[in-house]
């Protein structure tokens, strides 16, 4: 089984995917616990207009998909904000305002071409030396600002309104969590894809809190189920040929079911 | 009735002709009082009689429409030593039940006010965690799922919570709404054991009026604007001219 580290983009995908892995659940536990799921996958979909943006301006997606979900995140959290509309309906906006937009530039420069599949849903293929640089110093930022802010974090999670009484700036710190989810975003989308990376920030986080343990534990729960659903996935899509995204979002899945079985049945 | 002693001289909290609008419909109307340090105030009144919307004036959740709070001395909108100020709110044990944090987390929340950003946990903040859940008799509690336990035991962590902190000042909006009387009557002896011998100034909101003549040493009754605010032994005597709060 080892012959498969003798390929250079294997062992790319690898590194990538282990930090990808480790940096999803991190975000992840405050967006779950704070009811913000969707949040996730409106900034993936945002994030594809960014790709498309890509394509269009020859330039490296993954840096337009940043550009454009950090964008898109900070108008998501100001029309939520403003109390205009409903959180879910801002939400709606932007999920289908970047999809119609996504759609548009790909026709512009004729993106939808067999590279666009590969960023809707994932491939080690497509990770190069350069990506995996460009992912870490994206995963050390999120990592350090969850690191600074993670007290914060977990107050407001769990009581946004004494966290507020304690002197908790908490109208920055959720900013500062919608922006790094966006960060997060963009560096997941070479290996789990556009449409699948809301699965790899909320499902480990889901199936940890099936098991019921301290925060802290949670946390480490959801940080083991994601990296070894990535890991795992990427040597089953290597050797059976299939994406990798769809492959590691099953093996997620097939976790959680698993745990939610063993519950109901406990 | 508590018997701490008073200190007259120092204000803690001083609201002077208070009023709060929700659109058209006012909720408070030209509202003024003092608490001073180490007084236990029952802030009593109906549903609807503007006592929540007082303390999240007071506590710089909700802006006034006109009128002037100070905490400490200072305005509330400068007033930075939040860690002066604990709070167990009306929602406290109405919390998401499957939030993984044990008891233990959720009282060292009451220290983050004692760090500005980025400030670390360190094993002052343990150590104050731990005297905060041995005070309210929950120490043993300390690694159980807060979701697990009775709505009592909540209450006494959310208690904790705001003690771990060590401030100056609680504020408790009615905490008892919907426990057991047994419950009921252990979270009183706790303030009084809190405003004894902590010396701990204690606000409550409540909609106990009748409980509160024995408990608190001031009652201010609350109905849109305040129409009583004064000691315990001045409200027994004034019972038959008061007009009670619906209830």
């Amino acid at each position: 089984m080892f012959d498969l580290f003798t390929y250079g983009f294997v062992v790319r995908g690898m590194e990538a995917g282990v930090i990808v892995a480790l940096i999803a659940p991190l975000i992840g536990i405050f967006l779950v616990l704070r009811r913000y799921s969707l949040i996730a996958d409106t900034l993936a979909h945002a994030s594809l207009a960014g790709v498309a943006l890509g394509f269009l301006l020859n330039i490296n997606p993954i840096i337009s998909a940043l550009g454009v979900t950090v964008a898109s995140s900070l108008g998501i959290e100001r029309l939520r904000n403003t109390k205009h509309v409903y959180g879910e309906s801002a939400l709606a906006l932007f999920l289908s305002g970047s999809l119609a937009l996504a759609t548009i530039l790909l026709s512009l420069g004729k993106g939808f071409n067999s590279n666009l599949f590969n960023y809707l849903f994932g491939s080690i293929v497509t990770v190069t030396q350069a990506d995996v640089y460009m992912i870490l110093a994206l995963a050390v930022i999120v990592a350090v600002a969850i690191a600074c802010f993670y007290k914060e974090l977990v107050y407001i999670s769990f009581d946004e309104e004494s966290a507020r009484v304690s002197g908790i700036p908490v109208n920055r710190i959720n900013m500062l969590l919608i922006v790094l989810s966006a960060f997060t975003i963009a560096l997941a989308i070479p290996i789990i894809g556009v449409l699948l990376i809301a699965a790899l920030i909320v499902i480990p986080v889901v199936t940890a809190l099936q098991l019921r343990g301290s925060f802290t534990q949670t946390l480490l729960w959801a940080e083991i189920i994601s990296v070894t659903s990535v890991l795992t996935g990427i040597v089953v899509s290597f050797y059976f040929d299939l994406s990798t995204g769809g492959t590691i979002v099953a093996l997620m899945l097939a976790i959680c079911l698993a745990i939610f079985s063993l519950k109901s049945r406990a | 009735m508590a018997d701490t002693v008073v200190d007259h001289k120092t204000n803690i909290i001083e609201i002077e002709h208070v009023s709060f609008s929700y659109g058209t419909t006012e909720v408070l109307h030209d509202v003024s009082l003092s608490v001073h340090r180490g007084d236990y105030l029952a802030i009593v009144g109906g549903n609807g009689s503007g006592k929540t919307t007082l303390i999240k004036i007071i506590l710089g959740l909700l802006q006034p429409s006109s009128g002037s709070i100070k905490l400490f001395g200072e305005d509330v909108a400068a007033f930075k030593d939040r860690w002066k100020i604990g709070y167990v709110s009306q929602k406290a044990t109405d919390f998401d039940l499957s939030f993984p944090a044990t008891v233990e987390e959720v009282v060292q929340m009451g220290r983050f006010g004692r760090h500005g950003l980025l400030g670390r946990i360190n094993e002052e903040d343990r150590s104050a965690t731990r005297r905060a859940l041995e005070h309210v008799d929950m120490w043993q509690y300390r690694d159980r799922l807060i979701g697990d336990l009775s709505g009592g035991q909540q209450q006494r962590a959310f208690i904790a919570r705001a003690l771990a902190g060590e401030p100056e000042v609680v504020f408790l909006d009615e905490p008892t709404v919907g426990v057991e009387q047994q419950v009921k009557d252990e979270f009183y002896a706790l303030l009084r054991k809190m405003n004894q011998d902590l010396r701990l100034t204690v606000v409550l909101i409540t909609h106990d009026i009748e409980r509160m003549g024995h408990e608190a040493m001031h009652v201010a009754c609350l109905d849109h604007t305040l129409f009583f605010h004064r000691s315990v032994d001045d409200y027994f005597k004034s019972t038959h001219t008061l007009i009670h709060p619906h209830s």
